[in-house]
């Protein structure tokens, strides 16, 4: 049995559901996971102890679990809770929060790194912490942190093949199920492929381009 | 001049860090529209005293009113932050390094502050930015981001940014330590402006030139306390202390190296 691409065509729309599947659930865990590290640092920075103490372990339990253990969880663990999310939200809420600690990470660097003359500044001019923290201090810390945030972004694309396993019809699940239909392992996991390195790209593509943005205002 | 209520008046001014005794009981009184220089060798405590004024190095001991408001008075923490950012309206406070936001244009620079906390519109805080930055001579910079300027135009920015929140007495920190020589007069001239504007200003400078030129009152200040205080012909011209006599000596062989 040698390779045959020929049955690819007659899945091609079936798969390109699924990447259009990808591409929504990488969008909504980045915006979730940029958005929410920008939260999480400032509370694991600011945030009374009693916020920040099971923050800490809340980012424990992110950082030093698998993933796919994350997904697991919040899929059919919450369920016994009550909690009974759908497949694809579940699956931005696990990668969007497994993100976020990873972002909020290099924020908190970030934040710490700028100049305290910033901070100072602007509480001369009477802005609150609260304020200068928002429109001083964190917008810089974050700008400073793009380029690495934008490799977070790149990692959750690839892991996003994870939620395959929670059944979002995402691309790597779209896969497997034409490969079930097929018995074409080879052909369609090359397609696969060939589809995340091609969002892989686009990705890299905007990325460079909000770079580009942020020098220029500089 | 000596029976009028001084408008930013310092009492017995108290700092402590552990065992470091910064300023050792300073007392200050600063008229309405008076320009005041400090003076003194490094780590005398001069910035101490500037920035004890609007509270950004808490003093441990002494009082400090700007007109009939207490700036240092003890209240509960949440009560004393809505004090404090309302009275730093009121203070304008420039320093070394400029300080400007790297991320904001100029114009985003002078109408941060008055956006946020005057509620004005947009259109209100272009025309207070234009306002501000004509004033300092850099109308035409309005759209520039900071790194795109010199160090003379970052500081007249950082200027105009603190002028356009109306403040009632300005701050300087040794506003032009940080320049290239050929670039100090630019800011200089500022300040002269502001002078004849009659601002109320306090001034930290290593410029002697300049505060024997610009200023009413010239405080030395040498360990934590203020050694001689007087009208600037006296202090750089004839001054009593031994002390002041040799920091001016040594000033100005050091300025002329
Ligand atoms: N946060 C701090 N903790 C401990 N000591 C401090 C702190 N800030 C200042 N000091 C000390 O307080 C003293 C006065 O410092 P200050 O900055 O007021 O001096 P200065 O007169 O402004 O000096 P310069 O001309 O170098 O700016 C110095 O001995 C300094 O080391
Ligand atoms: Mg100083």
């Amino acid at each position: 049995m040698g390779l045959d691409f020929t049955v690819v065509p007659g899945y091609l729309d079936f798969i390109l559901l699924g990447v259009l599947w990808t591409i929504a659930i990488t969008i909504g865990a980045a915006l979730l996971s940029f958005f929410i590290g920008i939260f999480f640092a400032v509370i694991a920075l600011y945030g009374p102890w009693f916020i920040r103490l099971p923050f800490r372990a809340f980012e424990w339990l992110f950082m030093g679990t698998p993933l796919l253990l994350q997904l697991f969880l919040i899929y059919f663990g919450l369920v016994q809770i009550g909690i009974d999310l759908p497949a694809f939200v579940a699956g931005v809420i696990g990668l969007g929060l497994h993100f976020a600690v990873y972002n909020s990470e290099l924020i908190q660097t970030a934040i710490i790194a700028v100049d305290r003359g910033q901070m100072e500044a602007a509480r001369t001019l009477g802005l609150s912490r609260g304020q200068a923290l928002r429109k001083v201090v964190v917008p810089q810390a974050v700008r400073d942190v793009i380029p690495p945030i934008g490799n977070n972004m790149i990692a959750l694309l690839k892991d996003s093949a994870l939620v395959s396993v929670i059944g979002v019809s995402e691309l790597t699940l779209s896969a497997q199920r034409a490969i079930g239909n097929t018995y074409r392992p080879f052909e369609f996991y090359v397609v696969a492929a060939a589809f995340y390195y091609l969002i892989n790209l686009g990705m890299e593509w905007v990325l460079r381009r909000i770079e580009r943005r942020i020098q220029a205002a500089r | 001049m000596t029976d009028q209520k001084p408008f930013l008046d310092i009492r017995n001014a108290q700092k402590s860090y552990g065992d470091l005794e910064v300023l050792k009981d300073i007392s200050l009184q600063v008229q309405r529209g008076q320009i005041v220089a400090i003076i003194g060798p490094s780590g005398s405590g001069k910035s101490t005293l500037l920035r004890a004024i609007n509270d950004l190095d808490p003093l441990t001991g002494g009082e400090v009113w700007l007109e009939d408001m207490q700036i240092n008075k003890k209240l509960p923490h949440r009560q004393y932050e809505k004090h404090i950012n309302q009275v730093r309206q009121n203070i304008g406070m420039v320093f070394q390094h400029f300080n400007l936001f790297p991320h904001l244009s100029v114009r985003g620079n002078v109408t941060l502050a008055p956006k946020m906390l005057k509620g004005i519109s947009d259109d209100e805080a272009n025309a207070l930015a234009e306002e501000q930055l004509e004033k300092v001579g850099l109308l035409d910079r309005i759209d520039y981001y900071p790194s795109r300027l010199s160090g003379g135009q970052k500081q007249r920015v950082a200027i105009a940014r603190a002028l356009a929140m109306k403040p009632k007495v300005m701050l300087f920190d040794e506003a032009t330590s940080a320049l290239d020589p050929e670039l100090v007069e630019e800011v200089n001239l500022v300040m002269k402006k502001l002078a004849e504007e009659h601002m109320t200003m306090v001034i930290v400078t290593h410029e002697m030139g300049f505060a024997e030129a610009v200023c009413d009152r010239v405080l030395f200040m040498d360990q934590g306390v203020v050694v001689e205080e007087g009208p600037p012909s006296k202090i750089f011209r004839n001054p009593d202390n031994e002390r002041t006599q040799n920091f001016l000596r040594k000033h100005l062989a050091n300025a002329n190296r």
